[in-house]
């Protein structure tokens, strides 16, 4: 199968890559898909009080459009509101990425993993108010 | 010596043709290039001299008895098709049951399950860990009914060698054909029909050396005779097994191939399996977490199948674009489902979706083994940098404890 020359570029060139604490209160941590289906993203988020996000990092294992995937989803949501990352939507980087049919599932999994990023922030400032709130 | 990229290292899915096969080839195309089935002048008897000749050199190279033996068709799934179909159809009043294992070609298992849709029952044997089918179980599976066993020489995938010998007497013992799918393993590891008891045997020119498009089934004419319902209807020709045209020049290319591997063979797997080791210590020197698949020793020389753990192997060889090699891992193919073979040796299916695999050849260099090793170490350096599971792994997150989202 040949490859895009967008998804070479980032898989050759990888944005982001790396590791934010995930125990912040400030950082939300996803982690989806599963070593037995070939690919594994974690995508993170460092969220200022305005609710920007302020750094993305992602690592991943899985084949090239899945590292492109999700390399080109950190460097989509670094300084969006987290309301406006959680619109972004697999077919929007399938197409930048010019992902073949068989490759869209890398799309949809990096969609989830900012999904599940916020998701994972959000829970935690819930948690914090709670706190807060006692 | 200077190194030429692309490298190839991927010769059990198809080898160059040697240029002394291709020499032997060309007159066959446009100078002697008759019918082998015309008998009323030169053109054909002279095709047919050419064919009965490369039938003894093949017949001779598997140690068979006579070249009558010899059916020619168009490669190996062919062969596959017809000694599975052919002789179920044939000892249909026999019994109905087959019992091969479940690492087969696919040419193997789909002929098999197409079977099964016709009312055959079929065993499918599982492998042992190192992928090698213990004998044992398929004596077990064995039944009054059962007509045919079919078992391949070496594994495709991981190279390693199946007990014919052994199999061999036991379908003998119990009056069962032993067919075998010997494509991977001619010239590569001792086999032989007479002494393995072997009654019908795929084997192809494409993956020693020769041109692609020509194969044969080696069918059995004594002690027992082997009788087959042809599949492909037609002008009647290899004694009614296989109608159509002979490839003269391919049937010659593949004679050839097999002429080389019988004088040079053992020379040439004492080569190949140096590289091959070669390579293997240069890439468990450089990196940890590699895992061999298949058997250690009883593999074939030019196979080196690798697990690189908390890599994916499509992701890898994207890595390494200028070496051809293949991987187990599903998104290479458009099934999704990573390697049935390595699944079948109960691999785990992340370390499946790791594997590479090697196959080193005649035209392979030291300098390209050195190469590959040294790129590969870099590359699975990198790729584990930026893999989680290999963080996780290097903090001692035991992965298997992890709920994992399927999707």
């Amino acid at each position: 199968m040949a490859y895009s020359d967008k998804v070479i570029e980032h898989y050759e060139n990888p944005r982001n890559v790396g590791t934010l604490d995930s125990k912040s209160d400030d950082v939300g941590t996803g982690l989806v898909g599963a070593p037995a289906c070939g690919d594994v993203m974690r995508l993170q988020i460092r969220v200022n009080a305005d609710g920007v996000i302020e750094d993305a990092r992602f690592k991943t294992f899985g084949c090239g459009s899945a590292i492109a995937s999700s390399s080109l989803a950190t460097e989509w949501i670094k300084g969006k509101k987290i309301d406006e990352a959680g619109q972004l939507t697999n077919s929007q980087i399938a197409t930048e990425l010019n992902l073949p049919p068989v490759k869209i599932h890398c799309s949809v999994l990096a969609e989830d993993a900012i999904k599940s990023a916020i998701e994972d922030y959000r829970k935690k400032r819930e948690a914090l108010r709670a706190l807060a709130g006692e | 010596m200077e190194l030429k990229l692309p490298i190839y290292m991927d010769n059990h899915a198809t080898t160059p043709v040697d240029p002394r096969v291709l020499e032997a080839m060309l007159p066959y195309f446009n100078a002697t290039f008759g019918n082998a089935a015309s008998r009323t002048h030169a053109f054909g008897w002279n095709a047919e001299a050419a064919v009965d000749n490369a039938r003894e050199v093949i017949a001779k190279c598997i140690g068979a008895s006579s070249g009558k033996e010899i059916v020619f068709t168009s490669g190996a799934t062919e062969a596959n098709n017809l000694a599975i179909k052919g002789a179920a159809e044939y000892y249909r009043s026999r019994g109905n049951h087959l019992v091969t294992t479940s690492i087969e070609h696919k040419a193997v298992l789909d002929s098999c399950k197409r079977l099964e849709r016709q009312g055959f029952e079929v065993t499918y044997v599982d492998v042992e860990k190192n992928g090698i089918v213990d004998v044992g179980k398929i004596e077990k599976a064995i039944t009054d009914k059962t007509i045919l066993v079919s078992v391949m020489l070496a594994n495709n995938e991981v190279g390693t060698i199946q007990p014919i010998a052994e199999i061999g007497k036991i379908t003998r013992a119990r009056s069962v054909l032993l067919h075998c799918d010997a494509v991977q393993g001619v010239g590569k590891t001792p086999f032989d029909v007479e002494k393995m008891n072997v009654d019908l045997a795929s084997v192809t020119a494409h993956k020693i050396y020769g041109p692609k498009g020509i194969g044969a089934l080696y069918v059995r004419r004594a002690r027992p005779r082997v009788r087959l319902v042809s599949q492909m209807d037609g002008g009647g020709h290899e004694r009614g097994n296989r109608s159509g045209t002979l490839n003269v020049a391919g049937i010659v290319g593949f004679a050839k191939a097999c002429e080389l591997m019988m004088s040079e063979g053992p020379e040439e797997n004492a080569r190949i399996k140096g590289l091959r080791d070669r390579l293997q210590r240069r890439l468990e020197a450089g990196l940890d977490e590699l895992v061999l698949n298949g058997d250690a020793e009883r593999r074939l020389a030019g196979n080196l199948n690798i697990s690189f753990a908390f890599v994916e192997g499509e992701g890898l060889m994207m890595a390494i674009k200028d070496v051809a090699v293949s991987s187990g891992s599903a998104c290479t193919s458009a099934s999704l489902e990573p390697s049935y073979v390595l699944k079948a040796m109960g691999l785990d299916e992340d370390l499946a979706h790791s594997s590479l695999r090697f196959g080193l050849g005649r035209f392979n260099t030291e300098a390209e083994v050195d190469y590959v090793a040294d790129l590969l170490v870099q590359k699975v350096k990198k790729l584990r940098d930026i893999s989680p599971l290999y963080e996780m792994h290097q903090q001692g997150i035991d992965l298997k404890s992890i709920q994992w989202a399927a999707h």
